[in-house]
């Protein structure tokens, strides 16, 4: 079975890879770019932990065909850092002890930078809605809750 | 087992190639195929999807809404003409599924899923089929009623706009909030004339092995006003003609007495 070349944006750098037929986005991601930053859990679109943005838009790794993502830009929570400094959403998840096990946290992290990105002055409504789609078995959410609410009220002061 | 995957630029070609190939699959966004690609599904080896632009467009004309089969449920909840259906859009998945999912997957995902397919049920919705020999028009209670067995590529959903915006009732009951699968979900379309129904058409989610048509509380509910008297009859019969399922969220029996208390709320209009 020959493989299939795919392009894209990763993270703001031009990416190329060769996938099998049918493989998803995340096995791109995580084997052929070498971006172990999402996950796999459940491969079925129930957890979470795979999310990444295509576009802008919040969208899981795991049930999206690789090759779909041709000529389009991906990002995870691999490209949220600066150099050294952390994206104010890391810091914020830290310094509100919002990860626990960790697993969760860069699926959280890009669910949260979907809703920031488009609702800068999220309610906790809003952000409960937003991270509905991301399981984390660990904190209890609340810590989460907060890191996120947090992020937004400093970006609002910065 | 590699996955062969073929790409068209038009709806026609994609599907022809559906037709030609019994172990070809149709892909949209992704929720169910890759899910069972991803779970090792070997009923298939050939997945066929369309770059097709009206795959994925909205025209909402003044009465008649089409929505093409790849149109997602956030492209539904960001239009604005169509303030009816973002409680049915948002009541799919979580905001990632949101952006993935779509109105044609949903008429294929298998019970407790489809609640968007029981909104369009109560709103009478046409389906326009791709098949390899030209574009046909199916009514949804009856493709649903073949789902299983249609080699065809639907290519867009078509409905009448309620006739006004409390004409059209949705209600989706989760064990978990804000994002949880169905217990039950119910639609329904009800049009008032002088003060009584005309045209009553309600739906259920999860109450069978696909959507299905409540047919005997239409028939309840048919000329009858929206009072004590009318509501009491319908949810009367509100279980009758349902075939739900056990499973991990509810027995058959509970969504069977749940179906009652949920179906006079949504008449009474209450939370």
């Amino acid at each position: 079975m020959s493989k299939t070349p795919v392009q894209f944006r990763h993270n703001g750098f031009d990416v190329a890879v060769f996938v099998d037929g049918g493989a998803s986005l995340l096995t791109a991601l995580r084997d052929g770019v070498g971006d172990t930053s999402p996950k796999f859990g459940c491969g079925q679109g129930t957890c979470g932990v795979c999310s990444v943005l295509i576009d802008g838009e919040l969208h899981l790794s795991c049930i999206t065909l690789a090759e779909t993502v041709g000529g389009r830009s991906v990002e995870t929570a691999d490209g949220l850092k600066a150099g050294a400094a952390l994206h104010p959403l890391q810091t914020a998840f830290m310094e509100n002890f919002a990860a626990q096990c960790g697993f969760c946290t860069p699926g959280m992290l890009m669910a949260a930078k979907a809703l920031l990105d488009r609702n800068p002055a999220p309610t906790r409504a809003d952000v409960i809605e937003a991270i509905s789609g991301n399981i984390c078995r660990c904190t209890g959410y609340e810590p989460i809750i907060n890191a996120i609410l947090a992020a937004a009220g400093n970006r609002q002061r910065a | 087992m590699p996955i062969t995957v073929k790409t068209f630029a038009s709806l026609g070609e994609a599907a022809s190639a559906l037709a030609a190939d019994r172990g070809a699959r149709f892909l949209a966004g992704g929720t169910l195929v890759m899910r069972a690609i991803n779970e090792g599904d070997t009923s298939f080896s050939t997945v066929v999807r369309s770059t097709d632009r009206g795959f994925a467009e909205i025209r909402p004309a003044s009465a008649r809404v089409t929505l093409g089969a790849g149109v997602t449920m956030a492209q539904i909840m960001a239009n604005r003409e169509l303030a009816f259906l973002h409680p049915v859009a948002r009541a799919v998945g979580g905001p990632a599924i949101r952006n993935m999912a779509t109105v044609g997957g949903n008429l294929f995902a298998p019970s407790p899923y489809g609640d968007f397919t029981a909104a369009l049920l109560a709103l009478d919705a046409t389906l326009s089929m791709q098949g390899s020999y030209g574009g046909r028009e199916t009514p949804l209670e009856e493709f649903l009623a073949n789902r299983e067995r249609n080699n065809g590529l639907v290519s867009s959903v078509t409905f009448n706009r309620p006739a006004t915006p409390e004409a059209f009732r949705f209600r989706k009951v989760a064990r978990v909030k804000p994002k949880g699968i169905s217990v039950l979900s119910i639609a329904a379309h009800l049009p008032m004339n002088g003060g009584r129904i005309a045209g009553a058409r309600v739906a259920y989610g999860a109450m069978a092995p696909t959507p299905i048509r409540a047919k005997s509380v239409e028939r309840a509910l048919e000329g009858r006003a929206l009072d004590e008297a009318g509501t009491a009859a319908a949810v009367a019969v509100a279980a009758e003609g349902t075939s739900p399922a056990t499973d991990a969220l509810a027995s058959a029996w509970y969504r069977r007495e749940m179906i009652a208390v949920h179906l006079k709320r949504l008449l009474a209009g209450t939370a």
